[in-house]
């Protein structure tokens, strides 16, 4: 009797996990020093990946309505600009260890949400846009090392994270689509 | 007469001892299997959203949660079914935040106050609005740390 007890004793011990969180990660930016410095930065046209989501959970892309299952293929397409096309990102060269001169995209992500756009949107958008760059990174490091990022040590991923720069900005949310 | 006398037999049999650690062992389990660790009373109710990308949150203790949810039924009546914030144990409102955050730093050693990530653990139907007024309080309190707590969702393939 005992043994089954000790038997079942260190099965639940085994077994049981301590539910850990997860989530999606992010750091907020701080708030501006002084508030008079309100010049917004000017950035072309072309280098940013407008996305605004309105109440009703539709995407909007640089004018283009889209479904969330194209997103991520369409921020890969803008970050990497394969063809060089004229209203993709520019580039420009940058010396990044092990990768010597390459051309680095001056693309930006800007997002923009309307405040009666549900959680569950906003994460979904959060998360194709992490999966896009993790995808970007894994690339690169795949044709470099033959690994993914997650393996590279941490000057490799440093020198990865330069290659192909993620950059989201967002924005103050307003009232896309209708007052409340 | 001699019939009637008891020999030796007088004294009551011993109890046997040696189901006693089964017992103990019982006791055991049942406690075991119905505690939960639990370190708030939740008033509000969430379901999470689901991610494929995510990362784990490693260090409990540097953590700080802000619940954001429908209440529970029986707060309806006073709070409405509209997502609620609650800190700590009770319901708060979006100025509640910045004291709260002065709490918690306060809470910690004075090396790992800075460490502090902020969980927000919100309702997947909540309106953005609120999870706005919270990040810019947050942004307020210089806590910048921050996690959008979600669940593991099914690989699509």
């Amino acid at each position: 009797m005992a043994d089954i007890a000790f038997l079942l004793l260190i099965f639940f011990l085994v077994s049981t996990t301590m539910d850990v969180d997860t989530g999606i990660y992010k750091k907020l930016p701080p708030i501006p020093e002084d508030q008079t410095n309100d010049e917004e930065v000017k950035v072309k046209k072309r280098n940013v990946l407008a996305i605004l989501v309105n109440r009703n959970d539709e995407l909007l892309v640089n004018g283009e309505l889209l479904d969330i299952s194209q997103l991520r293929e369409k921020t890969k397409e803008f970050i990497l600009n394969p063809n060089n096309s004229e209203d993709l990102p520019e580039k420009q060269v940058k010396t990044i260890p092990y990768f010597g001169d390459v051309m680095v995209s001056k693309g930006l992500v800007s997002l923009q949400n309307d405040r009666g756009t549900s959680y569950e949107m906003y994460i979904r958008v959060q998360d194709e846009l992490a999966i896009a760059a993790r995808e970007l990174k894994d690339e690169k490091a795949m044709s470099k090392w033959g690994k993914v990022y997650s393996e590279l040590d941490d000057e490799q991923q440093e020198a990865v994270k330069k290659y192909v720069p993620m950059a989201i900005s967002e924005a103050e949310p307003k009232n896309v689509g209708g007052k409340r | 007469m001699s019939k009637f006398r008891k020999e030796g037999g007088k004294e009551l049999p011993e109890i046997s001892t040696a189901s006693l650690p089964d017992i103990v062992f019982m006791l055991l389990f049942f406690f075991m299997v119905s505690t939960t660790m639990r370190d708030v009373e939740l008033n509000v109710s969430y379901v999470q959203p689901q991610a494929k990308e995510l990362t784990k949150l490693e260090k409990k203790d540097l953590v700080s949660n802000i619940h954001v949810g429908v209440p529970l039924r029986k707060y309806q009546k006073t709070f409405g079914t509209e997502s609620r914030i609650q800190l700590n144990d009770q319901f708060a409102t979006v100025d509640d935040i910045q004291s709260f955050i002065a709490s918690e730093r306060e809470a910690r050693k004075e090396e790992l106050r800075n460490k502090l990530t902020t969980s927000l653990k919100v309702d997947r139907y909540t309106k953005m609005g609120i999870i706005v007024d919270i990040k810019q309080e947050l942004r307020k309190a210089s806590a910048l740390k921050l996690n959008y707590s979600a669940l593991q969702g099914a690989d699509e393939k």
